[in-house]
Parts: C-alpha cells; structure tokens; sequence
C-alpha cells in the first residue's frame, strides 16, 4: 500500500460514492483493520455517516470485514482492499468486453452490477429488460428469458460469479465454518473468492424459476417501460447475490494482449493458432497457472477454426516457429501426439512487461538510451566500460545516459569490492536492470499518473463550474422549448444565450476532459499489464 | 582516516574522481539548493494517445459511469447543515438525505449488525403502527419513575453526586437497550416514532392520490 495508491483509491472513492465514503475508504486504507467506534472517531465523522459509508463499501466489495483480533467477542473489523478500489479504474473495459463478447444486453448487465456492487439474478435481469425496453422504440420491448439467457451465459463463461457466503458473524466462527465449508482452508479468509464451489453450479434451477415469473409478468404488462415495483415480491433468488469476476475478465484481457502481441510480432495466422490454443485451454487452465495443459498439435489442428484453411504442415511449421520465437509465447512440451504446445502465460506477461519498460525507456529518454537498458536486460551485469563498447555509444554520452537511466532508478549499480574496505578504485561497478523492481517502480508512476489526471480533470471542470452550469440549464430549456414546440425564433434566441466566446470556452473544455480521460482508460491498460505481471511472479 | 589529512580541494571525496568517470579537467555538477520544479520542462513530446472506435466508446461509457454514480444512492452526500432557524416545516422536508437514514436497501443479512442503519422507505403508505404507540408510554413511564427515585434520593439523603450519575449511566442504557429492542420493529414497520405519527410530508408532494385525499381530510 503506496503513498500513490492511497492517492488514487481516494480520488476513485471521492468520485464514485462521494467525500464522506473517501474520508472513511482512505482511513481504512491508511490504518488497517479498525472497528467501528475507532473508526467514527479518529475520522471525526458521525457515527451514522460512518455506517453509511461502510455499507457501501461493503456492497461494493471494497472493504472485508471480520471478528475482531482479540478473538470472538471482539468489536468487527474493518478493512478496506485497495486492489478492488482501483478496479473502479477499468470498470469502462469490463463493460466494453462485456458488450463486445455478449452485445448490449451483457454490457448493461455487466454495467449494472458494477455499479451496485453486487446485485440478485432477478433484480438484474428486471433493470436491465426496463433499461433495453426504455431504449427501444414504441412498441417493442424485451423479453426478460433473454435477458436472463444472456446472464446465464455469463455466469456459464465465469465473467460473473455468486458472492461468498457471509462468514458467520461473533458467537463461534470457528465452528461455524469448517462445517460448511469443509476442512480445508478455513482458518483466516473465509470469504476466499473461489473456494465455495456452491458458486457457480446453481443458476440453473435459479433461472428456471425466474424465467417463469417473469414470462408472466411479461404478458401482464406488456406495454412495457419502467415501472417502480422494484422492490421484488418474491422471485425465489433472495440472498443469492451475484459480482463481476475481476479475475476471469483480466484472464480474458491477458489473453487477448498476448494474441495481439503474437499478431503484430509474428502475423495474423500465427495469432489464430494461439488464440485457438488459449481457446482450448481456457476451461482446465487455472487463472494462476504458468502456462496451459498441453496441446498436441493434432488437437489444435483439429479446432482451428475451419473457415482458416491452414494446413497440417503449414501448422507444424507456424508451431515451430512461435517456438523459436525470442518472446517465447508459445512453448514445447513434448514430442507426442506430434509435438505438444504450451502458452508460457506467464514468460508471455513478463516479455510484454519488458516490452513496456524497454518503450518507456525510448520514449523518456531515446532510443539510444533504450539500448543501454536493452543491452543490460540481456547482459545482466555490465561495467561501465563495456556499456559503451558493447552499445557503440560515444564514452561521453553513453555515461551521461547511464547517469540519467541511473538516477531516475530504472537502472541499478552494484559494487563488488576486492578489497573489503570498498575502496572505489578497487570495486567493480556494475550497471545492471532488474525487471520487476523496475515494473514496480512503474507501476507506483502509472498511479501517481492517473491520480494527476483525475486531480486536472477536476480542476478544468472547478475551473468552468459557472460556464458548465450554465450550459446545463440552456440546455434544459431548450429541451422543454422542442417538447412544447415553440418557435424555431424562441430556440435561436435561447441558444444565443452562450454566446461565441463561450462557445469557444466549452469545446475547449470537453476537448480537453475527453483527452484526459482517454488518457486514463489508457494508462490503465499499462497498469493491468504490470499489475498481472507483478501478481504472476508472486504466485512462482 | 587517511582521506582527513588530504585538506581542501577535490581531495574532500574519499575516492578518485577519474574511478567515476570525470576527468581532471571537468568541473563537478554544480549543487542545487532548491527543489526540484513541479512541471520539469519536457524533453521529449508524449506519444499521441490511441484514437479509434474502441477508444472512443470506452470514454463514452466512461462519462456516462461517471455521471450515473451520482444519481445513485451510493453517493453519499453530507446532510445539510443547519441553519440559520428550527422551521416547521423542516420535518416535512425530507428531499434531502439525512445523515440517520439510508437511500437503499442493502441486505442486512450481508452485513454486520452494528451497521444497521434506518432505511429510509422509497415512497410508501404508512401505517402507523399500535404497537409502537403502545411502548411510548411505556418508555416514558420507566423514565418518569427512575427520576423520581432519583429525586427521592436527593431529597433523602445529601448522596454523592457519583450514585445520581450512576443512575442516569443506568438510564440511558437502557433507553439505548429500549431502542434496540424497538428497531427491529422499527425496521420493518416504519423509519421513527415521531415520523410515523406525524405523516413525515413525503407523500404530501401529490405522489400519490390515495395519501392526498387523506391528508384532505
């Protein structure tokens, strides 16, 4: 937990459930595991506004809660999870996958829970059927068994998964769970993501039941469009809360980044292979593996997709040559069934890494700096003498990169003394990159980034807050003027109201709020790269 | 210990220069004494972002998520603070959110007891309950004789001020016991005792036909 990340997840809090949530998020964030008394009172906050703000937090998964440390009988705990916070970061990807995998109705889906945290099967497919139908024109609407197809699909493919069961609260925790759960694995986390094999297996029988209440309130309102019986009667799913599957959704963008690595590497036909090969393994392969089961190369001719006219030895000779390939993506396992093939998961995010340190260090400080650190990535440890043969750099300039790359820690020295003294003149010095430090220390940037992006952002939009403001409401009357057809005179007058200059003031605003937050989406797809690859080293 | 006697010069670094890398000749770089600037100039021009159908529809939906978590009820505002006077009519004001209640509905079964807070009911027919009208009295008979036996005992005897004070400690827990045991009802039933007597004006706004002839009358 960074300084930097503290930051961001502030920031992300503040914007999506206000200062009150940001207050208490980033105190949990900062102190640890706290209970409620402590919490109220070293914010300063009333306690009301305090429950408030850990209700959320708690439907939004970002905080865990638990029996105190000072065993049973103990106040709860409180503990906030950065990790999940900054998922607000991506949410935009989640749902774009979500739309471009299931169209418009998985991406509401996915849009939905997202932004309640974690919703029921009905209450989902019931908001989302409003939302579609509201959309839709006169006449039509949506049926809710197809809502509830497409939200089955997902549950199906993992993207979304039944929340874990509530541990059970004070008295006896200890006894309570080992004998749901059984005995492995009980002692601290009960909440452990995808232990409960409860989680996946049931929605069939749950959308069998909440197919046909909704057929027949489909016919019973048929016109369709909101309607405010929200609060479900009875739909046979209560307590049986669903969440979006983070990990199944960084599988899916890991694995589309390694096709499209292979593709702009090598070409498009030895991408189909691999995405083919990613395909097959998606199921038996677990989201923490290294690399997938292996693939004979029989198996994988056989589920090339068949409009892709490959070839059995067209294939073999694509299979060798991703082998060969520097980056190492694809693997050889073994030599039955005609050659078995492995995706190196995790070799692949740690070159893509690579590949990302290697462009940053291009585009801060050149592209012959980028060959020192290129050169030290390969060499390991270098004096500072061989830096400048091995590179070609001129002595002058090539020390002068080394000092910069040096001194902005993507490039460390190591002493070797000969002497034990460590006097300088007789100590090696050598110039060495170690990759993960390094990701690491881009990652904290990549949030200090995108922290300063938010903080602009909110400035531009402070700073123009009258300007803004006043746009809104013109816009409002416009809108009621077209609804009550007045006269197309009224209308001009009313938009001469902003007048050119502000005009001017306002494109330039939303240019700019709109390159901001691209940039965010952006620097996101950075920080999921270095993210996965940090997390895959951990798991080693 | 051998590098102190060397004096003044270059000779202050306990190592040769040239191991480093600088000569005789150069001259060392000069010190700052201040911090660094907040927007160092860039030397090199970022690379242009990615544009595209894909980019642009991630930073559409982006605005959009943006925008829709204020209207919901997660985002939580600070109630208003006072002002300037207590008006009547406040009670009947409930539009904006009170620090006591909550906008939604969570399930409490997820959630730790201690968090339990007031939901407030979206829009709703009350029904003001017996029960409730019931324990008021109640509660207030409790209280009426615990501060007669208190002020007997000041009467009686000039006590401490410590066993007055007891007492009250007394008191209020179990006032606090008392409203405990009255959530539960109060959960399912209404938000607050004075609110459910009082027609707390949400349905005054003309929401809804049947509470407006009701309140005709």
């Amino acid at each position: 937990m960074t300084a930097q990340e503290v930051r961001l997840c502030g920031l992300l809090l503040q914007e999506h459930f206000g200062d009150v949530v940001e207050k208490i998020g980033t105190h949990l964030l900062r102190s640890g595991a706290q209970n409620l008394r402590t919490i109220a009172n070293e914010t300063n906050t009333p306690l009301d506004l305090v429950k408030k703000s850990l209700c959320v937090l708690v439907q939004h998964g970002a905080c865990e809660f638990g029996s105190g440390r000072r065993g049973p009988g103990s106040p709860v705990e409180y503990r906030a999870d950065s990790e999940r916070v900054l998922r607000i970061l991506r949410y935009p990807r989640y749902i774009y996958t979500a739309k471009t995998l299931y169209g418009d109705t998985g991406e509401l889906i996915v849009e939905e829970v997202l932004q309640r945290g974690h919703m029921t099967l009905s209450n989902t497919v019931k908001t989302v059927a409003d939302r579609l139908t509201h959309n839709m024109e006169e006449g039509r609407n949506m049926e809710y068994s197809e809502v509830s197809s497409t939200f089955s699909k997902l549950v199906e493919t993992h993207f979304l998964q039944r929340c874990p069961p509530v541990a059970e609260m004070g008295a006896a925790p200890p006894t309570t769970t080992p004998a749901t759960h059984g005995a492995p694995a009980s002692v601290a986390p009960p909440t452990a993501e995808s232990n409960p094999d409860c989680y996946k297996l049931p929605p069939v029988k749950l959308i069998g039941c909440g197919k046909r209440r909704h057929s027949g309130d489909d016919t019973e309102d048929q016109r369709g469009g909101k309607k405010a019986k929200m609060d479900s009667e009875s739909c046979g799913d209560e307590g049986i809360y669903w969440q979006v599957n983070f990990e199944r959704f960084h599988q899916h963008f890991r694995d589309q980044a390694i096709i499209s690595a292979v593709s702009s590497k090598l070409d498009q036909t030895s991408s189909e292979i691999v995405r083919t090969m990613l395909r097959m393994s998606e199921v038996t392969t677990t989201p923490s593996a290294a690399y997938t089961q292996p693939l004979s190369a029989n198996e994988i001719f056989r589920s090339l997709p068949p409009n892709y006219s490959i070839s059995r030895p067209i294939l073999d000779q694509y299979l060798t040559l991703l082998v060969d390939d520097p980056m190492e993506f694809v693997g050889k396992s073994g030599d039955s069934g005609g050659g078995m093939y492995v995706v190196n998961l995790h070799r692949a995010l740690a070159n893509l890494a690579r590949a990302t340190l290697e462009s940053v260090v291009q585009e801060r400080f050149g592209s012959r700096s980028a060959r020192i650190f290129r050169l030290l990535l390969r060499k390991r440890h270098l004096e500072q003498k061989q830096v400048e043969d091995f590179a070609m750099i001129p002595a002058k300039e090539a020390k002068d990169m080394l000092y910069t790359l040096l001194s902005e820690n993507l490039v460390q020295l190591q002493e070797i003394p000969k002497t034990p003294d460590h006097a300088p003149s007789r100590t090696f010095y050598l110039y060495t990159v170690n990759q993960l430090p390094t990701a690491r220390l881009l990652l904290q940037r990549c949030y200090k980034t995108v922290a300063n992006l938010i903080e602009r952002r909110l400035h531009e939009t402070k700073e123009n807050k009258r300007l803004l403001e006043k746009s809104q409401r013109i816009e409002a009357i416009l809108a009621s003027l077209q609804a009550s057809e007045a006269e197309p005179e009224q209308l001009t007058e009313v938009e001469d109201m902003i007048t050119a200059p502000e005009r001017q003031q306002l494109e330039a605003l939303r240019r700019h709020i709109n390159k901001l937050d691209c940039a965010e989406n952006q620097v996101d797809e950075t920080v999921f790269l270095l993210e996965s690859y940090i997390f895959s080293t951990r798991t080693k | 210990m051998a590098g102190r006697g060397r004096g003044r010069g270059r000779g202050q670094m306990t190592f040769n220069l040239e191991d480093v890398g600088i000569g005789r000749g150069e001259s060392l770089p000069p010190t700052t004494f201040k911090p660094s600037p907040l927007y160092p100039p860039l030397s090199v021009q970022p690379v242009p972002l990615q544009t595209g159908e894909e980019v642009d529809y991630m930073l559409a939906l982006k605005q959009e998520l943006r925008a829709a978590t204020k209207t919901l009820p997660f985002y939580i505002r600070r109630a208003a603070s006072k002002r300037d006077v207590d008006r009547y009519s406040d009670k009947y004001q409930s539009g904006e959110p009170k620090d006591c209640t909550i906008e939604w509905n969570p399930d409490w079964s997820r959630l730790p007891k201690e968090l339990c807070i007031k939901v407030r009911k979206p829009q709703g027919k009350r029904t003001t309950s017996q029960v409730k009208r019931l324990k008021q009295p109640l509660v207030g008979k409790e209280e009426i004789l615990t501060k007669l036996e208190t002020l007997e005992k000041k009467e009686d005897a000039v006590n401490s001020e410590e066993e007055e004070d007891e007492e009250k400690k007394k008191t209020n827990e179990e006032e606090e016991q008392a409203e405990e045991e009255d959530y539960e009802e109060d959960f399912e039933e209404d938000t607050d005792y004075i609110m459910s007597y009082f027609d707390n004006g949400e349905e005054f706004g003309g929401d809804s036909d049947e509470n407006m002839d009701e309140a005709t009358y």
